[in-house]
């Protein structure tokens, strides 16, 4: 008896329309977010914002966010949180500063050691919660103060007793590989394009935008890998699982603890990466890199859609999350409002993402 | 039989048994679970394992899915003697156990949660993917087969009923090509439709050649799909009688133990 007769459609089940389908998305409350933070701006502030040169001034330190907030987003769909992320901005920092300034390595060896160095930090982090059973909450704060305490103190013993590692700049200026972690990408492109009048440029013909800062294409390229790795990868569908139910997902034969330790790794490995990127920015490396930047990442990836129960959420939420937070830090001083406005702001965004994220929640699951 | 189902039920009694168990016992310590339970389920047949709380009805399916190991008494599977170490194990050989909390995440589609560490994939090297139209493909047209219309691949199971759940687990075990089917409690939390929805799923699976041993200390519910019953009281097999040859009345009473249920029976007039 296989029969497969057509099954009569169940006339209670209401079909859904489009703005209902829209609504289950979990990156619709960040998309939205951006459109009102953009009319926003559009009204108050100079309008010089939304030039390329206003625009990229405010997707860079959205993209040095973003990156935290994707590794981030991934860590808490797969049910788990990291605050220790900011202090490993700090830690890979100067492990990083030390490769380069102390030992004297080219990028080629410092890049992939200090990977490898976050990634073995991640480990430890994710093996402990995974071990002990402990929150990851709890385990991670201890640790958001340990690697902070070790970056000044390692700080010290780098440079005999400053707080500041100086001389990356120097040492890493004429290194080939130096172009992919700092400066600005598509330079001749840029350049051409002013040449032809199609963005502005200053008064001795140079353009005024040199090129896109090269966190924006890391962040970009981050958004669109996660992406596809959570919704078109059987990883994906393991991370979804294992921040749903750990227990159904392992007894159908997810590797949950194998997927929760990766994603500690990711996310100490995106914290290296940001570090890499500043680092070189600025030339040198001090205590204070990352600070609290592990709750701007949650944050972001919260306004982004993704749960604190986890096993909901996009990476793509994340991305748009740290557009919010870049153009509202940028925005305001734009604006005639005290810039100190934005910690209101921010604080008030959580509170309506959550809000929102809730009710979605509950819709997804036919809650009452 | 007071009645007859709407079910044609299985006919299985030459076929040689799946998993045949003999003489099963389990000692916890100085406590007996098992004292000698002998059970075994045939293809195509729907096995009804039935007892009252604490009869052994849980340890004795944790043993079969290879949770527990027995500590005296055979297992052969497909005629053989064979031993689980783990559930994975039992699993591979092809027994699988829909538990009560059913292993599904609400917030996650009923396709993701189908495939949930098992995801079909196309593509080599890096460009391995989750074949996500495929899937969905399988995954509708196994959920039609059950009688269950979804509204769509990407529907979160959260927002399926209790009944559907079940269903769903039922469908991804058999999709998986178990062989037995140990349905724990099924029904136990179930509305009268959607328990009856549960029981056509038994009878379709069991249409495949699938064997299921159904859990349950609802006679009547027992009654509706089972082909052979079996009674467990205080460890022991109380016997294993055939569709037809027993009356609900009796199977009631062999779960109870007999005395008490009825002199209980009596003062309740006969509701229970």
């Amino acid at each position: 008896m296989s029969q497969s007769a057509p099954v009569a459609a169940d006339e209670r089940v209401k079909s859904e329309p489009f703005l209902t389908k829209l609504m289950k998305r979990p990156e619709l409350g960040a998309m939205a977010g951006v459109v009102l933070v953009f009319i926003f701006f559009a009204i108050t502030a100079d309008s010089s914002m939304f030039t390329l040169a206003g625009v990229m001034n405010f997707m860079t330190p959205a993209a040095q966010l973003g990156i935290l907030a994707i590794g981030a987003a991934l860590l808490m769909i797969g049910g788990e949180f990291d605050l220790s992320i900011g202090s490993m901005v700090a830690f890979s920092g100067l492990f990083f500063g030390v490769c380069v300034v102390t030992w004297q390595l080219p990028l080629i060896a410092a890049i992939p050691m200090t990977f490898v160095f976050a990634a073995m930090v991640g480990a430890i982090n994710g093996n402990i919660v995974i071990r002990s059973g402990l929150p990851s909450f709890i385990v991670t704060l201890a640790f958001l103060f340990i690697l902070r305490g070790l970056s000044l103190v390692g700080l010290k013993m780098a440079t005999g007793g400053s707080t500041q590692l100086r001389g990356v700049r120097d040492a890493t200026e004429n290194d080939w590989l130096a172009p992919f972690f700092s400066g600005e990408a598509f330079g001749s492109l840029f350049a051409w394009l002013a040449e032809k009048g199609v963005i502005d440029t200053f008064k001795s013909g140079a353009p005024k935008v040199p090129g896109i800062p090269v966190e924006i294409l890391w962040f970009i390229v981050m958004a669109l890998a996660a992406t596809y790795v959570l919704l078109r990868t059987p990883a994906g569908n393991w991370i979804f699982a294992s921040g749903g139910d750990k227990t159904a997902a392992s007894n159908s034969g997810v590797p949950v603890n194998r997927v929760k330790v990766s994603l500690f790794m990711l996310t100490a490995c995106c914290a290296a990466l940001v570090a890499i990127i500043t680092v070189m920015d600025a030339g040198s490396t001090d205590a204070r890199r990352g600070f609290q930047k592990e709750f701007e990442a949650i944050i972001a990836a919260v306004i982004g859609g993704c749960l604190l129960t986890g096993g909901y959420g996009s990476a793509i939420g994340a991305f748009f999350g740290s557009i919010i937070f870049g153009m509202v830090v940028i925005g305001l001083t734009y604006t005639d409002f005290d810039q100190d406005w934005f910690q209101v702001f921010l604080g008030a965004m959580l509170l309506i993402a959550v809000l929102f994220n809730n009710a979605i929640r509950k819709r997804v699951t036919g809650e009452r | 039989m007071t009645e007859d189902t709407k079910f044609h039920h299985g006919d299985a009694t030459d076929a040689a048994p799946i998993v045949e168990m003999k003489n099963i016992e389990k000692h916890f310590g100085n406590i007996i679970a098992l004292a000698g339970v002998s059970f075994d389920v045939k293809p195509g047949e729907c096995h009804c394992l039935l007892g009252d709380n604490g009869a052994g009805k849980s340890t004795f399916i944790k043993t079969m899915s290879g949770v527990h190991k027995p500590t005296k008494g055979e297992i052969y599977f497909e005629g053989k003697p064979l031993h689980f170490d783990t559930p994975r194990d039992a699993m591979e050989a092809g027994i699988a156990t829909v538990f009560q909390d059913l292993a599904m995440i609400p917030l996650m589609s009923v396709t993701r949660n189908f495939f949930m560490g098992r995801e079909p994939t196309k593509g080599k090297g890096l460009l391995k993917r989750f074949d996500v139209e495929q899937a969905n493909e399988v995954c509708m047209e196994e959920m039609r087969k059950m009688g269950i219309n979804l509204r769509g691949p990407d529907q979160a199971v959260g927002t399926l009923s209790g009944g559907e759940r079940q269903t769903v687990a039922i469908a991804r075990a058999v999709y998986f090509g178990a062989k037995i089917l140990i349905l724990d409690e099924p029904t136990s939390a179930l509305g009268v439709r959607q328990t009856s929805n549960v029981l056509a799923t038994i009878d379709r699976v069991r249409s495949q050649g699938v064997g299921v041993v159904f859990i349950s200390h609802n006679v009547r519910h027992a009654l509706a799909v089972g082909d052979r019953f079996t009674v467990l009281n205080r460890g022991k097999t109380l016997g294993t009688a055939k569709r037809g040859d027993i009356t609900p009345e009796e199977l009631q009473d062999l779960m109870a133990g007999g005395q008490e249920m009825a002199e209980l029976e009596g003062s309740l007039g006969g509701t229970v």
